[in-house]
């Protein structure tokens, strides 16, 4: 990640060094300052052009962040000033930020730490569409650039900069406001906070199509995220997150082979999961069940963990899992939740009544196009003994997988079924 | 990243104006170049004559050929461009939205790209 013009002036390092620590509280701040991503957008831009000019002189300030803070902020009130020649208005905001920052508008070091988690309510606002908020989240608050985001997410740059045009548009015209919602908005609104970061974790841990089976770098930023907000709002179903994304992220050394085959769950090497993120997930869930306001993160948390301690796949208590699905059911049911209940099922009770489970949903119409619902199913067929179904609930799924590394394992369980009579 | 911004004009919207309108904008253009120095993203912008001056050169078949003007015949022109440093194209867009002749023309803003020796 390059910061562009300012970090390219800078001889050491220590202005690079500088931006990817502070950089994102400082614009956080800015933003509440200012109130307009762009302006505050570029007085980041210029508070760092004037530490790169002057701190390989005068040394590092004591509090850098504020220290760019306060030179950004005089920066775009000189920037409003000189373009007040051509717009009256620039001119009005230019008085109204300078009697702001006469009066000291507080720039303590908890405030600063609570604009982030302010930006981030905003940029998770429930007047923009998803795809934005996350585009925004990753580009205001983790910092990747346009053409980063568009490259982890298979969208062309130019749609994806025009997403993130519209958004902060949207922000401006909505007067959307720049704040921690008050205790009965809560709830609803750190839900769409945490939707936004595991859909960012997922999106890397299990990229949709093409070749690379995990993007490391989207789950690593989505897992930072979790730890900021964790930080800032200690809330129970942000505890559960944590924890999911940590058990999940826990297993990645064992999810594929060097070549980059899929290593299902049942045939992973136990001994490669990382214990440290494992015990950090595990003590998050008993704080999240301390709270006693258990939601649905906690709870795929908690089935994760059951994973987690089984030493082999057929420790596995599936009777404990098949329990907390039906927890899962009541808190929060969907057609995937029911899915994943039956293949719990199945392990506990035998193939037969997994299937009666996965038929059920099929019958219904739910799922029918997705391609875990039919390997669900062939699994089943397969552990059943019943070759050809198996083999027709193989082939349906590879119909539907999108992914290489999902469709060569489809593929080699077809090969191991044998040639049809 | 380097950014190319290229700016498409309509003579048509510039004939209505007085002089002082036009010197305006070509000041203005002179003092965003000065902010786009000051910050550090300047690295190097030109106006273009007009397209009446141009010719347009093909040795398609080895043969020399040349024809007045630009290839295509637009209402808009290519009247200018900058190169500039961003750190991505949500930057860059935002400095071409600051560009005074974006309120009367098109500013096209295109990644600069980098053409590799392919050794045989």
């Amino acid at each position: 990640m390059t910061m562009g013009a300012a970090a390219s002036t800078a001889s050491d390092g220590l202005i690079e060094s500088a931006y990817r620590e502070h950089s994102r509280k400082v614009l956080a701040t800015l933003i509440r300052l200012l109130g307009d991503f762009d302006l505050a957008e570029e007085a980041l831009h210029d508070a760092f052009v004037a530490a790169a000019d002057r701190w390989p002189r005068e040394g590092m300030p004591g509090n850098p962040s504020a220290w760019l803070v306060s030179a950004g902020r005089f920066k775009a009130i000189d920037k409003l000033r000189r373009r007040a020649r051509f717009n009256a208005m620039e001119a009005e905001i230019a008085d109204q930020l300078t009697a702001d920052a006469e009066e000291g508008e507080d720039m303590e070091a908890t405030s600063i730490k609570d604009d982030q988690l302010r930006l981030m309510f905003t940029c998770c606002h429930p007047v923009l569409p998803q795809p934005a908020q996350v585009a925004l989240t990753l580009r205001e608050l983790c910092g990747l650039t346009t053409e980063e985001i568009s490259r982890a997410f298979l969208a062309r740059p130019p749609a994806l900069a025009q997403r993130i045009v519209r958004a902060k548009a949207r922000i401006r015209e909505e007067r959307i406001p720049y704040e921690v919602p008050e205790l009965s908005a809560l709830p609803e609104r750190l839900d769409a906070v945490l939707r936004v970061i595991y859909l960012v974790f997922n999106e890397g841990y299990s990229a949709h199509s093409g070749e690379a089976l995990t993007r490391t770098d989207l789950s690593g930023e989505a897992i930072r995220l979790g730890r900021l907000m964790l930080d800032l709002l200690p809330q129970a179903e942000t505890m559960g997150l944590l924890a999911l994304m940590l058990l999940h992220e826990s297993r990645r050394p064992a999810r594929t082979t060097p070549d980059g085959e899929v290593v299902l769950l049942a045939n992973q090497d136990r001994t490669l999961w990382d214990q440290a993120l494992m015990a950090e997930g595990f003590d998050l869930i008993d704080r999240a069940f301390a709270t006693r306001q258990i939601g649905p993160y906690t709870l795929q948390a908690a089935i994760a963990a059951v994973h987690a301690r089984a030493g082999t796949a057929e420790d596995t208590d599936w009777g404990e899992i098949v329990g907390l699905y039906d927890v899962l059911m009541r808190a929060a049911p969907s057609p995937v939740v029911r899915l994943n209940r039956a293949v719990a099922v199945g392990m506990r009770d035998g193939p037969r009544a997994g299937l009666a489970l996965v038929n059920g949903l099929i019958e219904e119409g739910n799922l029918a196009d997705y391609h875990l619902t039919y390997a669900a199913q062939a699994d089943f067929y397969r552990r059943a003994g019943e070759t050809d179904a198996a083999r027709q609930a193989y082939e349906r799924a590879l119909a539907l997988a999108l992914q290489e590394p999902e469709r060569r394992f489809l593929q080699q369980r077809l090969r191991e079924l044998g040639d049809a009579p | 990243m380097k950014y190319m911004f290229l700016i498409y004009l309509d003579d048509a919207k510039f004939a209505p104006m007085s002089q002082d309108e036009r010197d305006g904008f070509g000041n203005a253009m002179l003092d965003y170049d000065d902010e786009l120095r000051a910050s550090g993203n300047y690295l190097f912008s030109e106006p273009l004559k007009m397209p009446n001056e141009a010719i347009t050169v093909r040795t398609w078949d080895g043969t020399l050929s040349t024809t007045d003007g630009p290839f295509a015949e637009t209402k808009e022109h290519l009247s200018g461009f900058h190169i500039i440093e961003a750190r991505d194209l949500n930057e860059a867009v935002a400095l071409a939205a600051r560009m005074p002749l974006a309120r009367v023309g098109s500013i096209e803003v295109r990644p600069v790209g980098h053409l590799e020796r392919i050794e045989k």
